[in-house]
């Protein structure tokens, strides 16, 4: 009993990753289409904006509380400033964004070396994140992992509440369903586009400042973490945000229960597999949502 | 009010109009007729910037729109309800209609006393009282005839100066045409709207028009005033 409930909260804290950093892909590529392969480089953005309000704050603990939205920001403005550059140039043409952005992520991988060194570096964590939380009966939970389970579903429940509630959610969802109408209903789609772009780029950011609490940072984390992020948001089904939510705990679970069972590797590969076929079942996804999109 | 002049656009390479010529009066309707394949529809996307002409221009009230987007023109007065009754389908009719509104100043210029998005949004539904029972309903989910009612809607939300009308009755179920038919009647006459109306019910189009334009194969064939008078004279140019 008491492994099978730490089982389950590993996965279910390995799943909170997962979506973290599918969330902000749920809307840039989920919602407008775009591959975005230096997704990767925002979550390194975030988590090196850590790094450095960490050395020039004291106390971890505010630093990282000053982090997320300062992560949000910075990752937010450099997807904006890409989309603007690049990407609102090649909206017709899916490969050559693909391309494109996979060029300015090795940039920005780069950029990284050059600023920070090629060496991993680490934060501390502030001492209330450092334990465990025992619940009893040999039950404890990681509270880093308590933390980002917390930031991951306030995530979530934002970005809902500001897809369905706000003036600014009923453009992006209305761009994404008939564009060409958004824009004739007197809508500037391409400023949507933009902030559509801002939001998700900067909840990368967001993830970044999570995962700086369970690995090192280094210039090519990015990539460790940009096809899980895919595989959610392709397995969750595109454009739907629930697909997403479900699909990031299921795997979690998935993946820490193969864990126990087997090995680290084998538990992948199985997971991997489990997805292929169950995308050969339904290529469409957990869920979906017939749109207009941008390609 | 609007002004098309010798306006040359099209497809990639294909052209489909070819100089074409049309003027909406202040406060009047102009409607273009004829043929599936003429080039209608192409001249309201032209003429709202989701399409831009390879030669001539438009003009607003004199001012050149020919460059600009299709949200500047909406913010200079124009909107434009598109053929086959489209919406934004998994929005709720309160949604596709409060969208609208959300980009409009709270109180209009000109109007203290209001006018507004949500005075906007009530005048609108007294148009057509039946979206007010559907608005928590899912646009998608609507019938064809209740679509085009929200997208007529959805477009006076705008409070528009220039209303352009894509075939608003094609396709819909004809207990839900008349009705339609008669509020875009009512609304050009009550002042203060011009329309740009494409038909292809030359007995629709002729009532509600002052002058009226034959399209055919991308260029203006026939043009005068309008009227039920004319109507003859309309459908011996449409039967050639």
């Amino acid at each position: 009993m008491t492994v099978i409930l730490n089982q389950s909260f590993t996965g279910i804290s390995i799943g909170a990753v997962l979506l973290l950093i599918a969330l902000g892909l749920t809307l840039t590529f989920g919602q407008m289409g775009v591959i975005n392969m230096a997704h990767g480089e925002f979550i390194m953005t975030g988590a090196y904006t850590t790094y450095v309000l960490q050395k020039s704050i004291s106390g971890a603990g505010v630093s990282l509380l000053v982090a997320l939205p300062v992560a949000f920001l910075v990752a937010g403005a450099m997807g904006a400033l890409l989309e603007w550059l690049l990407i609102r140039r090649l909206y017709t043409r899916p490969l050559d964004t693909l391309l494109v952005t996979w060029g300015v992520s090795l940039m920005l991988q780069q950029l990284a070396r050059d600023v920070f060194g090629a060496p991993n570096v680490q934060t501390h964590a502030p001492d209330l994140l450092t334990g465990n939380i025992s619940m009893g009966g040999g039950i404890t939970f990681a509270s880093s992992r308590l933390f980002i389970l917390g930031l991951a579903l306030l995530s979530v429940l934002v970005l809902t509440i500001v897809l369905r509630l706000t003036p600014l959610g009923r453009r992006i969802r209305a761009v994404v369903q008939n564009r060409d109408l958004a824009e004739v209903s007197g809508i500037a789609t391409g400023r949507v586009d933009r902030v559509t772009f801002f939001i998700g780029s900067g909840l990368a950011g967001v993830a970044g400042v999570a995962l700086t609490l369970v690995g090192p940072i280094g210039p090519t984390m990015g990539t460790n973490y940009i096809v899980d992020a895919f595989l959610v948001v392709v397995v969750g089904g595109i454009g739907q945000l629930k697909g997403s939510v479900i699909t990031a705990f299921a795997l979690g679970v998935l993946q820490s229960v193969l864990e126990y069972s087997t090995t680290v590797s084998v538990a992948k590969v199985i997971v991997l597999v489990a997805i292929v076929a169950f995308l050969q079942w339904r290529p469409q996804g957990l869920y979906t949502l017939r749109t207009r999109s941008l390609a | 009010m609007l002004e098309i002049n010798t306006v040359r656009a099209g497809y990639d390479r294909t052209t489909v109009l070819h100089e074409v010529t049309v003027a909406v009066p202040e406060d009047g309707v102009a409607a273009v007729l004829g043929h599936n394949g003429a080039g209608k529809s192409t001249l309201l996307r032209a003429a709202m910037g989701l399409i831009r002409p390879t030669g001539g221009t438009v003009l607003l009230d004199g001012e050149d729109i020919t460059r600009l987007a299709p949200h500047q023109r909406v913010a200079r007065g124009m909107a434009y309800v598109p053929q086959g009754q489209q919406s934004f389908p998994h929005l709720t009719t309160a949604e596709n209609l409060q969208l609208v509104a959300d980009g409009r100043p709270r109180v209009a210029p000109g109007r203290p006393d209001g006018g507004g998005g949500k005075e906007a949004i009530a005048e609108a539904l007294d148009l057509f009282p039946v979206l007010r029972e559907l608005s928590g309903r899912r646009a998608g989910l609507l019938s064809g005839g209740q679509r085009q009612q929200l997208a007529i809607a959805r477009a006076l939300v705008t409070r528009p100066r220039l209303l352009l009308l894509d075939e608003p009755t094609e396709g819909i179920q004809p207990s839900v045409v008349a009705e339609i038919e008669e509020t875009i009647l009512a609304l050009a006459r009550r002042g203060g709207l011009s329309v740009l109306l494409v038909e292809q019910h030359v007995g629709f189009a002729m009532r509600a028009a002052q002058r009226y334009y034959v399209l055919e194969a991308g260029r203006v064939t026939s043009s005068g005033e309008g009227g039920t008078g004319a109507e003859q004279t309309v459908r011996a140019a449409l039967s050639v």
